[in-house]
C-alpha cells in the first residue's frame, strides 16, 4: 500500500477495510503522492459537467472494453491506458462514480483481473460527495504519462464463463438484476435500453437480491449486520460457499461481487459478465420463470 | 438542404461533430446538453404531458407539437445528471426547430449513427438518441393522422 488506508471506523467491521475510504478521508489526502483518483461513471459526460480535483476518467465503453470482441481490454491496452492516466502498478487507486459506484464497482474489477493491488472504492460515489456539499471543478483532465507494466488478465479467480457457470450449478447464484428481469417480465433493466437478450427468466435456483439492496440512504455501503441480513440469512449464502454473481452485463454484478468478497469476506466470488445477455441468448441452457428460484436440472 | 436530404441545421451539426477531434466531440455534446432549453410552463405544470424514451439508460421525457402551419416543436427534458441524454435531446430540439411535418419524417432513422459519436461515447449509448428520434416520429404520425 503506497498510501495509508482509511482507519474510520465504520469500515473496521468489514473483511477488507482497506477497500473503501470515505469522502472525509479522500479530501484530506487529495493530492497526496501516489494516489490517484479515479472517477467511472454510466454517463460517458458526466465527468467533464464536474469532478473531483485531480482525477482522472476511466469510462467502461471506451476504455475499458474491447473496441471489437466482447471482452475486456488487453495487457498492452490496460497498461497504455493507466499510464496515460498516471498510474504505475504501486499507485493507490480510489475509484468513485455515479449510481450509487455501480460503474465505479465494474472499473474495480476490471482493474482487479489485472491484480492490480490497491484499489478501492470512496464510499458512497459521487452523490454522497454532492450531498455533504464537497465541491467539484470543471477543469481538464490533466496527468503525468507513466510506465504501467503490461500484466497479462488473470481472469479465472474472479471472472465467470458460461460453461464456469453451467459447471457451477447446484452452488449459490445471485441474480443481482431487479425483480422484473429475474421474473421474467422484461429481459431488460426497468427504463433501460434493449440488449438483446431473446429469452427472459433466470438462471435455476439463482437468488434474486437487486445490486442496490447493499446501499444505505446515505449512498455508502450499508453496515456489516445488514448485508448479513441480506446476504446471508434472506439469499442463504454460508461460510466456505462459492458464489457466482451475474446480472444483464456484469456491471451490477461487480458491485454485488465488490460487497460480497470486500465486505462481508466470502472467497473465490466470481463474477459472470456475459449475464444475461448472452445466457438468455444461448442455445440449450435451463432457464426459469416466475418469483421461485427453481431447482437446477427441473424445468 | 445537404446532399443526402439532411435538414440544414442537422447537417450542420453533424459537420460540426465532424470536424472535431473524438475528444473535442464529447466537448460539443456537453455544449448541447447546457444549452437544452428548460420546458415551457405548460409541460413543466403537467409531465404526464410527456412521454418517457424507455431506451435512454437515463430518465428522458419527450414531447412534441404540431403547430396549424404544419411545424414540429419538440420539447425535451433530462436530469443534469445525464448530460449524455440532454446533450442527445438537446441535439433534436435544434435541429428540428422550425421543420415541417415532412422534414422531420424524412430524417433519416439512422442519422444519430451519423454524427460521429459512436466512438466517443459508444454505440449502444448512441441508441438512445435513435430511440428518442423514433418516439418523435411516431408522436407526429399520432398528431398528424387523419
Amino acid at each position: 500500500m503506497t498510501v495509508a488506508t482509511d482507519p474510520d471506523a465504520r469500515f473496521a467491521e468489514y473483511a477488507h477495510p482497506e477497500r473503501l475510504v470515505s469522502t472525509d478521508w479522500l479530501a484530506a489526502n487529495l493530492g497526496t503522492p501516489g494516489l490517484v483518483v479515479v472517477e467511472s461513471d454510466e454517463d460517458v459526460l458526466l465527468y467533464e459537467t464536474g469532478h473531483i480535483e485531480g482525477a482522472v476518467k476511466i469510462d467502461w465503453h471506451t476504455d475499458l472494453n474491447d473496441p471489437v470482441e466482447r471482452d475486456y481490454v488487453d495487457g498492452e491496452g490496460f497498461a497504455r491506458l493507466l499510464g496515460s492516466k498516471g498510474i504505475t502498478r504501486d499507485t493507490t487507486v480510489v475509484i468513485y462514480g455515479d449510481k450509487n459506484n455501480w460503474w465505479a464497482a465494474y472499473a474495480l474489477w476490471v482493474f482487479t483481473l489485472f491484480g492490480h493491488e490497491d484499489v478501492r472504492l470512496l464510499d458512497g460515489g459521487r452523490a454522497k460527495w454532492e450531498a455533504e456539499g464537497r465541491p467539484y471543478t470543471t477543469d481538464k483532465e490533466s496527468a503525468p504519462t507513466v510506465d504501467y507494466p503490461v500484466v497479462e488478465r488473470d481472469d479465472a479467480p474472479i471472472r465467470a464463463y458460461k460453461d464456469d457457470v453451467l459447471a457451477h450449478l447446484g452452488n449459490p447464484l445471485i441474480d443481482v438484476r431487479s425483480p422484473e428481469e429475474y421474473t421474467g417480465e422484461r429481459t431488460t433493466a426497468p427504463a433501460y435500453p434493449e440488449e438483446g437478450a431473446l429469452r427472459a427468466g433466470h438462471i435455476p435456483s439463482a437468488q434474486n437480491v437487486p445490486w442496490a439492496k447493499a446501499v444505505a440512504e446515505d449512498f455508502g455501503f450499508k453496515s456489516l449486520a445488514e448485508l448479513n441480513v441480506i446476504y446471508r440469512d434472506g439469499a442463504g449464502l454460508k461460510d466456505g460457499d462459492s458464489v457466482i454473481a451475474y446480472c444483464r452485463i456484469g456491471e451490477r454484478s461487480s458491485h454485488t461481487w465488490f460487497a460480497l468478497t470486500h465486505l462481508l469476506g466470502f472467497e473465490g466470488v466470481r463474477n459472470y459478465d456475459g449475464s444475461w445477455t448472452e445466457w438468455g441468448s444461448a442455445v440449450r441452457v435451463p432457464i426459469v420463470k416466475g418469483r421461485e428460484p427453481g431447482e437446477v436440472g427441473a424445468r | 438542404m445537404s446532399d443526402d436530404g439532411l435538414p440544414d441545421a442537422l447537417a450542420q451539426i453533424r459537420a460540426d461533430f465532424h470536424e472535431l477531434e473524438i475528444r473535442d466531440r464529447l466537448q460539443l455534446l456537453l455544449e448541447f446538453a447546457n444549452e437544452l432549453p428548460e420546458l415551457p410552463a405548460r409541460y413543466t405544470e403537467h409531465p404526464d404531458l410527456l412521454e418517457r424514451v424507455e431506451e435512454c439508460q437515463s430518465p428522458v421525457f419527450i414531447f412534441v407539437e404540431v403547430d396549424d402551419d404544419e411545424i414540429v416543436h419538440l420539447f425535451a427534458t433530462a436530469p443534469k445528471e445525464a448530460p449524455t441524454t440532454r446533450g442527445f435531446a438537446s441535439i433534436l430540439v435544434q435541429g428540428l426547430a422550425g421543420l415541417t411535418v415532412q422534414q422531420v419524417l424524412e430524417i433519416p432513422d439512422d442519422f444519430p449513427q451519423d454524427l460521429g459519436l459512436t466512438e466517443a461515447v459508444s454505440p449502444l449509448r448512441v441508441r438512445g438518441m435513435t430511440a428518442m428520434l423514433g418516439r418523435a416520429k411516431r408522436q407526429i404520425r399520432e398528431k398528424t393522422a387523419a
